[in-house]
């Protein structure tokens, strides 16, 4: 039942209003001072206050100002039998929802009131709806609504609960850590640590360093002891991105490991024993690896116990929007902006390229756009260079070759002020085609110099 | 069996005061009986507002509900108000003994336009059965047909009907079996 809470110091106006409110259904609490108010607003949920302007000791507006102050989000009404320009003012400014005078005509207080309850359950049902619609789109920090993505979300469910090795596959800046990470949070291992390890970007040593540790002697600069991220990831998941680029020698080593689940530190002759669950990842087509022997095919079959393909963005279109949304929401957060949305023409420009670099690149798009906008919407203007002038060449590709020959013709007569001999030497035709086309397409020549 | 009693204030028109009668008794299921007629209600006038207070017309019309009252309705010509609003058709408290309506505001010259009897029986019947509504506990409805349901002008009685919704109707039928329970146990009817 929506509740309402009343404040006011007459006694008479009390119980009227509370008789009146309760023949309309709401729960209603009635008291008599602002100081009684701030207690009874800060232990209930309420729908409204309904706040007397003039009362001794705290007046109406202080009790709006205290509410605001604490923070508490219930829409105020100031009612007032001594309404004047100045405290009507003064109430809205303050952040009154409205501002009635008493005696009231009973359809306008009514009505006000039932506009605000209405307004909150609208923004009840749309936090609910909000909701299911993330949980549908969203597992966990992954965003997608296109059916490639929830085939994926099925996936991660289905294979985060076993054991079994995962070899993500997906082109650069699909968000294939990311699906590593919810594989990890959805699983049994979630209590242990996620490690994850760029293992493309090593070399041969210090990535055997990184995976295994080492102990202290065990090479030149190995001055104490350090524990590799597969001990660390003990308990855990370890997520060896870019695995492709690794080299025989290592794969060896991580071979043996995935058998033997052991492993020795280097420079170490204590065989240490861990649980870990690998999660692997490239944006290589490993079986071509494999085919052309730069890939060792027992690690390749060891790491491809269950395969899980991230796809790009161009091939799920339909997740842009919903991902636009999502960074924005972020990057406003994250600049203090307000930006509110995105023009349908950034938008469609968004839509048409083919986003090479994927979700990453979308979002530093997106982040770019929120920083330079100004506005609380994002222009086509605020988006980077190379999609503005993309932006600039999908306009024209709208417009048929008559259009675009006219608009053409048009620029260059008004750049060279009208004179057609140099338009024509231009354009590379001569003057009676100039003089055929301007009438064909009515031009109007102005300012000409002939 | 208790009785819905009504009570003119001031002269009233027999024919409404008749018409009222029959449809709280057909409504309500309840006998009705109308009481003398006694003068207007002086006492809750406002020289300020020039109307008359319905709340102090309550409290004084209470205290006349004979012993085997259940509820008291009271009938007026005057124009009631409330310390918070400008108008009211009628007044009742949710679960109360007693309701009063105006006359004032049902009747077409009020609004400057030709009289209509039977427009003002109408509306005069509804807001008395509204009115009483609230004294069974009955809320304002959505159901724009219903009785019950919040009428802020005149247009608005006349939109809606008679009786109440299904959902109403239940409500009230629950309330007066509540009633008659608590009347046996009080007055050792029933045994």
């Amino acid at each position: 039942m929506d509740r309402i809470l009343i404040v006011d110091d007459e006694e008479i106006m009390r119980e009227s209003l509370t008789d009146w409110l309760k023949e309309d259904g709401y729960e209603v609490l009635a008291v008599e001072d602002g100081f009684k108010a701030l207690q009874a607003v800060q232990e209930g949920n309420w729908s409204v206050m309904l706040v007397d302007l003039k009362m001794p000791r705290m007046d109406g507006l202080e009790v709006l100002r205290e509410v605001k102050r604490l923070g508490i989000n219930v829409p105020v009404i100031i009612i007032t039998a001594y309404a004047t320009v100045d405290t009507a003012v003064a109430a809205m400014k303050e952040g009154a929802y409205d501002y009635i005078i008493k005696p009231f005509n009973p359809e306008e207080l009514g009505l006000s009131i039932k506009k605000i309850i209405e307004h909150q359950h609208l923004v009840k049902e749309n936090i609910i709806l909000r909701k299911e619609l993330s949980r549908r789109y969203q597992f966990q920090d992954i965003i997608g609504k296109s059916a490639k993505m929830q085939e994926v979300f099925e996936l991660i469910k289905t294979v985060a609960p076993t054991k079994s090795t995962v070899l993500i596959q997906g082109e650069s800046g699909t968000g294939k850590e990311m699906v590593a990470r919810a594989i990890h949070e959805a699983s049994s291992r979630n209590d242990g640590p996620f490690v994850a390890l760029a293992c493309g970007a090593l070399p041969e040593t210090l990535l055997e360093s990184e995976l295994f540790g080492h102990e202290k002697g065990a090479f030149t600069g190995a001055t104490s002891q350090k524990k590799g991220k597969i001990e660390i990831a003990d308990g855990g998941t370890l997520f060896l991105d870019e695995n492709g680029d690794i080299s025989s020698k290592s794969q060896v080593d991580l071979l043996r490991f995935l058998q033997e689940k052991d492993f020795r530190r280097l420079g170490g002759t204590e065989t240490i024993k861990v649980d870990v669950r690998i999660i692997a990842a490239t944006k290589q087509d490993l079986k071509k690896l494999v085919d052309e022997g730069k890939f060792r095919d027992d690690l390749f079959y060891r790491l491809n116990v269950i395969t899980l393909t991230v796809p790009p963005l161009r091939e799920r279109r339909e997740d842009i929007p919903l991902l636009v949304s999502h960074f924005l929401e972020k990057f406003n957060i994250e600049t203090g902006k307000k930006i509110e949305k995105i023009t349908e023409g950034a938008l469609n420009i968004i839509m048409d390229y083919n986003w090479p670099g994927n979700v990453r690149e979308l979002e530093n798009t997106i982040e770019h756009s929120v920083v330079v906008t100004e506005e609380n919407v994002i222009f086509p203007e605020a988006l980077p260079d190379f999609l503005k002038k993309r932006g600039a060449i999908r306009i024209s590709q709208n417009k048929s070759l008559q259009e675009i020959e006219r608009q053409h013709i048009v620029n260059v007569l008004k750049e060279n002020k009208g004179n057609i001999s140099r338009t024509a030497e231009i354009l590379g035709i001569n003057r009676v085609t100039l003089y055929r086309k301007i009438k064909e397409y009515n031009i109007k020549i102005e300012g000409s110099a002939e | 069996m208790k009785t819905i009693y009504i009570l003119a204030l001031g002269e009233i028109d027999p024919t409404i005061v008749n018409a009222i009668k029959t449809e709280v008794t057909i409504i309500f299921q309840v006998p009705t009986k109308v009481l003398a007629t006694v003068s207007n209600p002086a006492y809750a006038f406002d020289q300020k507002r020039c109307q008359y207070y319905s709340t102090k017309i309550l409290k004084e019309i209470t205290a006349q509900l004979p012993d085997d009252g259940l509820r008291i309705l009271g009938i007026t010509e005057v124009d009631l108000c409330t310390p918070v609003l400008t108008f009211v058709f009628g007044e009742a408290h949710l679960k109360g003994i007693s309701a009063v309506i105006s006359l004032t505001r049902l009747r077409q010259e009020f609004y400057q336009l030709p009289a209509n009897k039977t427009l003002l029986l109408h509306r005069a019947m509804k807001e008395a059965v509204h009115e009483l509504g609230h004294t069974f506990g009955l809320v304002h409805c959505n159901d724009k047909q219903c009785v019950i349901c919040f009428s802020p002008n005149v247009l608005s009685v006349d939109h809606k009907g008679h009786g109440f919704c299904p959902m109403c109707q239940q409500a009230l039928a629950n309330r007066l079996v509540e009633i008659i329970e608590i009347n046996g146990k009080t007055t050792g009817e029933g045994r």
